[in-house]
C-alpha cells in the first residue's frame, strides 16, 4: 500500500518536474489530476454553500477519478476562506467555492480581494431575494406593500434577512432605488442570517424580510409568513405562485446571492478548460439537479468567460448599492 | 398513529442504522470526553460521513453523536476540572470538588443518569408538545431575547464561588472579548487590529478550551503533584442514583422543564440551560452554602436541564428550519441534504421518518447509560495515571481540536492566548467560568439590544410592552434588585433593634 502511494507520488512529482522543464504541455492537462484536489469552502459545514460544494466535489471525484476533498476554512465572514483560495498555488490542486461576498467585501474595505483575484471556472447557482411578510400582515401583494412604504415616513418600515451590508440588505437598497426612493426608506435591522430574521418576522418584530425564498420556505409552509415577490428575471419553478417584481410592479430590478467555482489567479488555461468541462458535466448530471431542486436552490450555468463578466457586472452593481447605502469605504 | 410507529420501527431496525448509531455513539462519547474537542465539532466532522449514508442512518449518527458528546463533556470536567463543552462549564468546579472528596462515581453517575432522564423528557416534549412549544419560540422577538440573555448573564454572579465583584469583572472581560470582530449589528470591524482572522471574532469554544484546559496544564507545571487520590476501584456508578432521583425529584423536574423551554428558543440552547438551571438550583436550594464544595444537587438539576434542551432544540429546527443551536444548524443541513426538508409537512407527509427520529433519540438516551458507564470506567484510569503523562496529552488534544475548528493556525493561537488569560485570572481569584459566560452571551445581548432599539426607533418602552417581555423584564430587574434589597434590609434591621434598645 505504502509502496504504491510512493510510486504515485514519484510519478506525479516527475510530471511536475517535466512541466517545469518543458513548460506546460497538453500532456499535463491529460494527466491532471494526478493527486487529490482540495476544494476550499469559506463557510461552515452544514450550510447551503458547504452542501453545494460537497455535492459538486463528489461528482467531480466520480468524473476525474481523484479525491476532491472539501475543506471548510471559516472565519472573518468569508474573508479567511476566500483569501486561502486566492493565495494557493495555481496548479489546479486547490480550487474553491466563490460566493457573492467576494464582490462586496472589498467595497467595505475588509479585504483587497475582488473577483479579479481569481481564475473563474464556472457559475453553478444563483438565488434571488424574495420579499416576505408575516401571515398577519395587511399587505397581500407586493404593490400594496410598496405603496404603503412610499406613503410612510423613511424608517417607519423595518426589514431584515442578514447582517448590516449583507447581500439581502443590498437587495432591499437596490429595490428602493429602483422605485426612486432613498436607500433608507426602509430601516434595516441586522440579524445573524435568514433563519433568525424569519423567526422575528413571525414573532411580529419586523415588517418584511428580503432573504431568498428557499431560506424562508419552512416558515412559509408553516403558514406563518408569505412571499409576495422575487427580485429575479423569471419565476422559480419550485415556488410557481410567487411573481417576479417585473410582473407585479413593472420594475426590472434583479439581483441574487450566487455560488461559483474558482481557482487562484493564473491557473494554466489547459487545466481551467478541463475543470470547466468537468463542472459542466456535473451541472448537467441528474444528481446535481435533483439535489439543488430538492433544497429549492436555483441552478444557473455560466462557463469561465461568462462567469468572469458576470462577476464584474455584479461587482459594479454592488459598489453602486453600497455607496447609496453609505456602506462603501472605497 | 400505531401504523406510523410500526413503520418508524421498520425504518430504524436495519443493520445500517443500528451500526451507524452504535458507531456514532462511541465516537460522540470519545470526542466529547477529550478535553479540547467539543460536541459541535463532533457533529461537524460527521457531515462528510452522512453523505454516504441513507437518510435515516445519517440523522441517526447526528442524534447519537450529539447526545453522547454533551454528556461526556462532563467526564473531563469532573475528573480534571476541564469541561468538555460550555454547558458543562457551569458545574465543572462542583463536579471536580466531588472527585476530590472521593465521590467521582456519584458525580459522573449523576451526570449519566440525569442526562439520560433529561434527554428522554426532552424527546417526550418533542413528541407531544412540538406545536405549542414552537408557538413559544415564535412569540420571542429581540425584546424578549434581550431580557433572557440578561438573565443568563446574571447567572455569573450566582454560580461563582468567589466574590461577586470578581465574578462581575470576569463577566465584563468576557463581554469585551465578544465585541471583537465584524459580527456585530453595525457590521463594523472592532478590535481586529487589521487581522483578517479576528474579523470572525472569538468563538466561545477556543476560549473555553484555553481558560480551562491550557490554564490547567500551566498550573500543573507550576504546582507540586497533589496528594494522589486513594487507589481504589470505582464503586457502583448507578448505585445511589435512584436515591438521588427520589431526594431531588423536584430539582430534576424543574431542570427538565427549564431545559425544554430554553432549548426551544433558537439561539439559546444547552449552554444557557445548564447555567440557568445551576443558578436556579443554588438560588432555591435549602442548603446553598454547600454549593461549590462538592454538592450533587446542582449537578442533578443542570445535567437534567442541558440534555433536555438538546431534544427540544430540534423543535424549531424541524418545524421552521430555525436552528436552536450550532448542532441543530448542522443537523438542518443534513436534513435538507437527505430530502427531509424541515417544515410542517415533515410531520404530516413524512410522519414515519419523524417518529423514527423520536425513536432514535429515545434509544440514544437509553444507550447512553451502558456506554456511559463503560466510558466512565475507562476514564477513571486517568485519576491513577501520573500527571506528567496526562498533561502533554491534554495539550495535544487542545492543539488538534483548536486547529480543526477552522482548519487554520489562528484557532491554536487563540487557545494559547486564552490559556494565559485564564491562568492569570485564576491565580488572582477571578472565576474564568464567568468570562466564558460573558463570551457566550455577549453577542446575543448586544444583537438583541441594538436591533430592538432600531425597531422601536430608539424608544425603550417596547422592552416592557410586550407581555412576555414584561414578565422577563420583571424577573431580570427583580434578580438585579434582590441582593440590594437584602443588603439594605440587613443594614436597616440592626439599626432598628438598636433604636428599640435606646428607647427602652
Amino acid at each position: 500500500m505504502s509502496k504504491i502511494s510512493r510510486r504515485t507520488f514519484a510519478v506525479s512529482s516527475a510530471a511536475v518536474a517535466a512541466s517545469a522543464a518543458f513548460g506546460l504541455t497538453p500532456a499535463l492537462a491529460q494527466a491532471y489530476p494526478a493527486r487529490p484536489v482540495t476544494v476550499i469552502v469559506p463557510w461552515g459545514a452544514g450550510g447551503g454553500t458547504d452542501a453545494t460544494a460537497r455535492i459538486v466535489a463528489a461528482l467531480l471525484e466520480k468524473d476525474l477519478g481523484q479525491p476532491f476533498n472539501v475543506v471548510n476554512r471559516t472565519g472573518g465572514s468569508g474573508v479567511v476562506g476566500h483569501t486561502a483560495i486566492a493565495t494557493a498555488q495555481p496548479d489546479g490542486y486547490t480550487i474553491g467555492m466563490l460566493t457573492v461576498e467576494i464582490s462586496m467585501m472589498h467595497w467595505q474595505g475588509l479585504t483587497e480581494l475582488a473577483p479579479k483575484s481569481y481564475t473563474p471556472l464556472a457559475l453553478m447557482n444563483e438565488d434571488p431575494p424574495g420579499i416576505q411578510v408575516s401571515s398577519s400582515s395587511p399587505y397581500k401583494t407586493v404593490k400594496d406593500l410598496a405603496d404603503a412604504i412610499k406613503a410612510a415616513p423613511p424608517g417607519k418600515f423595518k426589514a431584515s434577512g442578514t447582517g448590516q451590508g449583507g447581500i439581502w440588505h443590498l437587495a432591499l437598497v437596490g429595490w428602493m432605488q429602483a422605485m426612486g426612493l432613498p436607500a433608507n426608506q426602509v430601516a434595516w435591522v441586522p440579524s445573524n442570517g435568514a433563519a433568525p430574521a424569519m423567526q422575528d418576522l413571525a414573532a411580529g418584530g419586523l415588517d418584511l424580510t428580503t432573504c431568498s425564498v428557499p431560506e424562508a420556505r419552512a416558515i412559509i409552509e408553516a403558514g406563518k409568513a408569505r412571499s409576495l415577490a422575487i427580485m429575479a428575471p423569471a419565476r422559480n419553478p419550485i415556488f410557481k405562485d410567487v411573481p417576479t417584481l417585473k410582473e407585479a410592479m413593472g420594475i426590472a430590478y434583479a439581483t441574487g446571492a450566487w455560488r461559483g467555482i474558482g481557482a487562484p489567479k493564473n491557473l494554466p488555461p489547459e487545466l481551467a478548460t478541463k475543470l470547466t468541462a468537468a463542472l459542466k458535466k456535473v451541472y448537467d448530471s441528474a444528481e446535481f439537479k435533483d439535489f439543488m431542486s430538492n433544497r429549492g436552490f436555483g441552478t444557473v450555468w455560466d462557463d469561465a468567460g461568462q462567469f468572469g463578466s458576470f462577476m464584474d457586472k455584479g461587482d459594479a452593481q454592488m459598489g453602486e448599492a453600497m455607496k447609496a447605502a453609505g456602506l462603501s469605504k472605497a | 398513529m400505531l401504523k406510523t410507529l410500526i413503520e418508524a420501527f421498520a425504518l430504524i431496525s436495519t443493520w445500517e442504522v443500528i451500526i451507524a448509531m452504535f458507531a456514532a455513539s462511541v465516537y460522540g462519547l470519545v470526542i466529547g470526553s477529550l478535553p479540547g474537542l467539543s460536541a459541535t465539532m463532533a457533529t461537524a466532522l460527521l457531515v462528510p460521513v452522512t453523505f454516504y449514508l441513507s437518510p435515516i442512518a445519517a440523522i441517526a449518527t447526528i442524534v447519537a453523536a450529539s447526545s453522547m458528546a454533551i454528556f461526556s463533556g462532563d467526564i473531563p470536567g469532573a475528573l480534571l476540572r476541564i469541561p468538555g463543552t460550555p454547558a458543562s462549564a457551569a458545574y465543572a468546579d462542583e463536579a471536580y470538588a466531588m472527585t476530590r472528596k472521593g465521590q467521582a462515581e456519584l458525580a459522573l453517575g449523576a451526570g449519566v443518569w440525569f442526562s439520560a432522564v433529561g434527554g428522554i423528557a426532552g424527546v417526550l416534549s418533542l413528541m407531544i408538545l412540538a406545536p405549542p412549544l414552537a408557538e413559544i419560540a415564535l412569540s420571542f422577538s429581540t425584546f424578549e431575547y434581550f431580557w433572557l440573555a440578561l438573565l443568563g448573564l446574571m447567572c455569573a454572579t450566582l454560580v461563582a464561588r468567589s466574590s461577586p465583584v470578581k465574578a462581575i469583572a470576569g463577566m465584563f472581560l468576557g463581554l469585551l472579548v465578544s465585541c471583537i470582530g465584524i459580527e456585530n449589528p453595525g457590521g463594523v470591524p472592532r478590535f481586529t487590529f487589521g487581522l483578517t482572522d479576528l474579523f470572525g471574532g472569538i468563538e466561545p469554544i477556543p476560549a473555553l478550551v484555553g481558560v480551562f484546559a491550557v490554564a490547567q496544564v500551566m498550573r500543573a507545571m507550576l504546582t507540586p503533584e497533589p496528594p494522589p487520590l486513594p487507589r481504589r476501584k470505582f464503586g457502583s456508578i448507578m448505585a445511589g442514583q435512584w436515591m438521588l432521583t427520589k431526594k431531588y425529584h423536584w430539582q430534576m423536574t424543574r431542570g427538565n422543564i427549564v431545559g425544554i423551554i430554553i432549548g426551544v428558543l433558537p439561539g439559546a440552547g444547552a449552554d444557557m440551560a445548564a447555567w440557568v438551571s445551576y443558578a436556579m438550583s443554588k438560588r432555591f436550594s435549602k442548603e446553598p452554602e454547600k454549593f461549590g464544595t462538592g454538592h450533587v444537587e446542582g449537578l442533578v438539576e443542570a445535567g437534567a436541564s442541558n440534555n433536555a434542551s438538546i431534544a427540544s432544540g430540534w423543535v424549531p429546527s424541524l418545524l421552521f428550519g430555525i436552528p436552536g443551536d450550532t448542532i441543530a444548524a448542522i443537523a438542518i443541513g443534513v436534513l435538507y441534504m437527505k430530502g427531509l426538508n424541515p417544515g410542517p409537512t415533515l410531520f404530516t407527509e413524512k410522519a414515519s421518518s419523524m417518529y423514527a427520529i423520536y425513536l432514535m433519540f429515545i434509544i440514544a438516551n437509553i444507550l447512553m447509560i451502558p456506554l456511559g458507564i463503560a466510558m466512565i470506567r475507562i476514564a477513571a484510569y486517568i485519576l491513577l495515571a501520573p500527571r506528567s503523562a496526562i498533561m502533554p496529552i491534554i495539550m495535544l488534544c487542545c492543539a488538534v481540536g483548536s486547529f480543526a475548528i477552522g482548519n487554520n493556525m489562528f484557532g491554536v493561537v487563540t487557545v494559547a492566548a486564552f490559556g494565559i488569560i485564564g491562568y492569570v485570572m485564576e491565580a488572582n481569584g477571578y472565576p474564568v467560568a464567568a468570562m466564558v459566560l460573558g463570551i457566550v452571551m455577549g453577542t446575543m445581548v448586544e444583537q438583541a439590544f441594538v436591533t430592538s432599539l432600531i425597531k422601536s426607533d430608539g424608544s425603550i418602552l417596547p422592552f416592557f410592552e410586550r407581555p412576555v417581555a414584561a414578565i422577563l423584564a420583571a424577573m431580570a430587574i427583580g434578580a438585579l434588585l434582590w441582593p440590594v434589597m437584602v443588603w439594605v434590609w440587613r443594614k436597616v434591621k440592626p439599626v432598628r433593634t438598636g433604636a428599640a434598645a435606646t428607647s427602652r
